[in-house]
C-alpha cells in the first residue's frame, strides 16, 4: 500500500498551493535536514527533476524545500519567507534543474554540506497528497516514507548485523514495521533503514551506534517537532 | 487496514453494523496504535482548519501571488444571495465555499489537503455548506471526514490522487467521489449507497486532464473545485434516490488508473498541454516567467551542468 492511513488522504494541514509541490517538498526537505543533524547546513544544493523542475517557481516548491531544510512543518506560515530566513541564518541555497528522467515526476536530490558534518545526500519523490518516498541516501538504494520514526544505521556488511539491530530494538520495546538493507559490496559499506512504530530513546540510539561495525546512526522523525 | 477495495469497505461496515466513518476511525486507531479519541481529535482539528479556510476565502483578500486569481468566491456568494440562481442557493453556496478554500490555497494560506491541495476545496465546500443547512454537529462532520478518508484511501492505493500521476480525474475526481460518498452517508444512506455515489461521481470525471496554466494551482484548478462540489451534491442525490453504479465502483477506480496511465505527459500537470498551451495560457506563462528569475538573495538557479541560467 502506497498510502498507509487516513491522514495521508485527509491531511496534512498545510500552507498552499500544492500538496505535491509544497507539503511533500517541505517533508523532503525536513527528512534531509533530520538526516544531516542538529546544526544548520552551510550549503544546500537541490537538483530538481521532472515536474518539480518545470513548475517549482510558480508552486513555491523552492520556498517549501528550503522551509523543510529549516525544519518547518507543512503548515508553518514562515515557509513563504524561507529563502530570506535561510539567507539570514547563514545557509546558502543553490537550485539546479535536470532534464533526465528520475523515476517519479516530482523528484529532488538534496546535498547538504558544512556545519562540521559529513556531506549528506538524499533523493526522494513527492508522490501526492503530501506523501513522500525516499529512494536514495548517500549512494544507497533504500525505500522509506518518513511516515514512521525511521532509523538509518550505517555499518559494515557482516553476518548478524540485522539480528543485532533488531535485538536491541526489541529489548527497548520498539516494534519494527519495515526494514530495508542495501550494501555497496559484500563485507563493504551498508545501510540498514528501519521504520518503527515507537520512537527509540536517545539511549537506544547511542547503544545502536556502539554496536560493532556500526559507523553512524541517524534518526528521522517528522511526527513531533 | 482490513480493506483494500470499496466493496470490502461497504461489506465490513455492514457486517459490523458501523457507518463507514465509524469503521475508519477504529481502523485508524488500530493501525496507528493511538487511542480513538486522539485520532478523532486530529481529524476534528483538520475540520476546524477547513472551516477557517472557508471563512477566510469569503472575507479576506485571496489574490494569488501571481495575481491571476482571487475574489471569485465572493462574487459567487454575492450572486447566490442576491439572485434567483440557476443552481439554487444550496448548490451555489457549496460552490462558493469550494472556491473560497481553493483561493486561500492559491494565495499560500492554510488549508487541509483533501486528498491534495489542488482539490482542497471540494470536501470543505460540500461539508461546511451541508453542516449549515442541516445543523449537523462538528462531531458528525468529523465522522464524515473519516468516511471520505476511507474512500480516498481505497482510490489512492488502487489508482492515484495526484494530477501529476493521473490527471485532474485523479485529483479533483477523487475528491468529488470522496465528498459524494461521505455526504450520502451523512444524509442517512447505507454504506452500499455511499459506494454507488463514489462510482457515479468518478464516472463523471474520467479523462479529465491536468493542465494548469503556468503550472500554477489556479487556472483551471480553482473553478474545477467549484464545479466539483456541485457534482458531489448531484452524485449523492442520485445514490440516495436509488441510482446504482452499474459498473461496480471498484472497476471505475481501475478505469481511472487505466485512463490516467494512458495520458500523455503533457496532460499531467506539466503545463505542456491543454489550457496551459492555449495562446492566452502561453502569454500568461511568458508574463510570469519571461522576465528572468525570482531574485532571492543567496539563491541562484543553475542548470544541471552547474551553469547559471540566462
Amino acid at each position: 500500500m502506497r498510502f498507509k492511513d487516513v491522514f495521508s488522504i485527509i491531511g496534512p494541514s498545510m500552507v498552499g498551493p500544492s500538496s505535491s509541490h509544497t507539503a511533500g517538498a517541505v517533508r523532503l526537505g525536513r527528512v534531509a535536514r533530520k538526516m544531516f543533524g542538529a546544526n544548520l547546513p552551510e550549503q544546500a544544493e537541490l537538483i530538481l527533476y521532472g515536474s518539480f523542475a518545470d513548475t517549482y517557481k510558480g508552486h513555491g516548491t523552492d520556498l517549501a524545500l528550503v522551509g523543510g531544510l529549516l525544519d518547518f512543518d507543512t503548515d508553518d506560515p514562515r515557509i513563504r519567507d524561507s529563502l530570506r530566513i535561510a539567507e539570514q541564518a547563514g545557509m546558502s541555497v543553490i537550485f539546479a534543474t535536470a532534464s533526465q528522467p528520475a523515476g517519479h515526476p516530482n523528484t529532488v536530490t538534496i546535498r547538504l554540506r558544512g556545519g562540521g558534518q559529513p556531506e549528506q545526500s538524499m533523493t526522494g519523490a513527492s508522490i501526492g497528497g503530501g506523501n513522500v518516498q525516499i529512494s536514495q541516501v548517500n549512494g544507497f538504494d533504500v525505500r522509506f516514507t518518513a511516515m514512521y520514526p525511521t532509523l538509518l544505521v550505517y555499518h559494515r556488511d557482516r553476518k548478524g548485523m540485522v539480528a543485532d539491530i533488531s535485538r536491541l530494538l526489541s529489548a527497548g520495546n520498539v516494534n519494527i514495521g519495515h526494514m530495508d538493507v542495501d550494501r555497496k559490496s559484500r563485507s563493504g559499506d551498508a545501510l540498514t533503514v528501519v521504520e518503527t512504530d515507537e520512537a527509540p530513546t536517545p539511549d537506544m540510539l547511542a547503544d545502536l551506534e556502539r554496536l560493532p561495525d556500526v559507523t553512524r546512526v541517524s534518526f528521522v522523525n517528522l511526527r513531533n517537532g | 487496514m482490513r480493506f483494500t477495495t470499496l466493496e470490502q469497505l461497504a461489506q465490513l461496515s455492514e457486517t459490523e453494523g458501523l457507518t463507514i466513518g465509524e469503521l475508519m476511525l477504529k481502523e485508524q486507531a488500530a493501525e496507528s496504535g493511538r487511542p480513538e479519541h486522539e485520532v478523532f481529535r486530529q481529524m476534528a482539528d483538520y475540520y476546524g482548519v477547513m472551516k477557517e479556510a472557508v471563512r477566510r476565502g469569503l472575507e479576506e483578500d485571496t489574490r494569488s501571488r501571481s495575481g491571476l486569481t482571487g475574489g471569485d468566491a465572493r462574487r459567487v456568494m454575492a450572486h447566490a444571495e442576491s439572485s434567483d440562481s440557476n443552481l439554487g442557493y444550496v448548490a451555489e453556496r457549496a460552490m462558493a465555499y469550494a472556491l473560497a478554500v481553493s483561493e486561500v490555497n492559491a494565495s499560500m494560506g492554510r488549508i487541509v489537503a483533501t486528498p491534495t491541495a489542488g482539490s482542497c476545496g471540494i470536501i470543505p465546500g460540500v461539508f461546511v455548506s451541508s453542516q449549515e443547512r442541516f445543523g449537523w454537529s462538528d462531531e458528525t462532520m468529523t465522522y464524515g471526514l473519516f468516511a471520505a478518508g476511507a474512500i480516498g484511501y481505497v482510490i489512492a492505493n488502487n489508482s492515484f490522487i495526484s494530477g501529476a500521476e493521473g490527471g485532474c480525474q485523479a485529483e479533483v475526481g477523487s475528491a468529488i467521489g470522496m465528498a459524494a460518498g461521505a455526504l450520502t452517508e451523512l444524509r442517512g444512506g447505507s454504506p452500499w449507497q455511499a459506494l454507488h455515489a463514489v462510482g457515479l461521481a468518478l464516472k463523471n470525471s474520467l479523462g479529465l486532464i491536468c493542465d494548469p496554466v503556468g503550472g500554477l494551482v489556479e487556472i483551471p484548478c480553482i473553478v474545477r473545485n467549484g464545479f466539483g462540489a456541485v457534482t458531489a451534491l448531484a452524485a449523492a442525490d442520485m445514490a440516495l434516490a436509488g441510482v446504482r453504479s452499474v459498473i461496480p465502483s471498484d472497476e471505475v477506480v481501475q478505469v481511472m488508473l487505466e485512463v490516467g496511465s494512458a495520458m500523455p505527459e503533457k496532460h499531467r500537470e506539466t503545463a505542456k498541454g491543454g489550457l496551459a498551451q492555449t495562446p492566452t495560457g502561453k502569454r500568461i506563462m511568458q508574463q510570469l516567467y519571461g522576465k528572468g528569475e525570482r531574485s532571492a538573495g543567496a539563491v541562484k538557479t543553475v542548470n544541471s551542468e552547474g551553469e547559471a541560467e540566462a
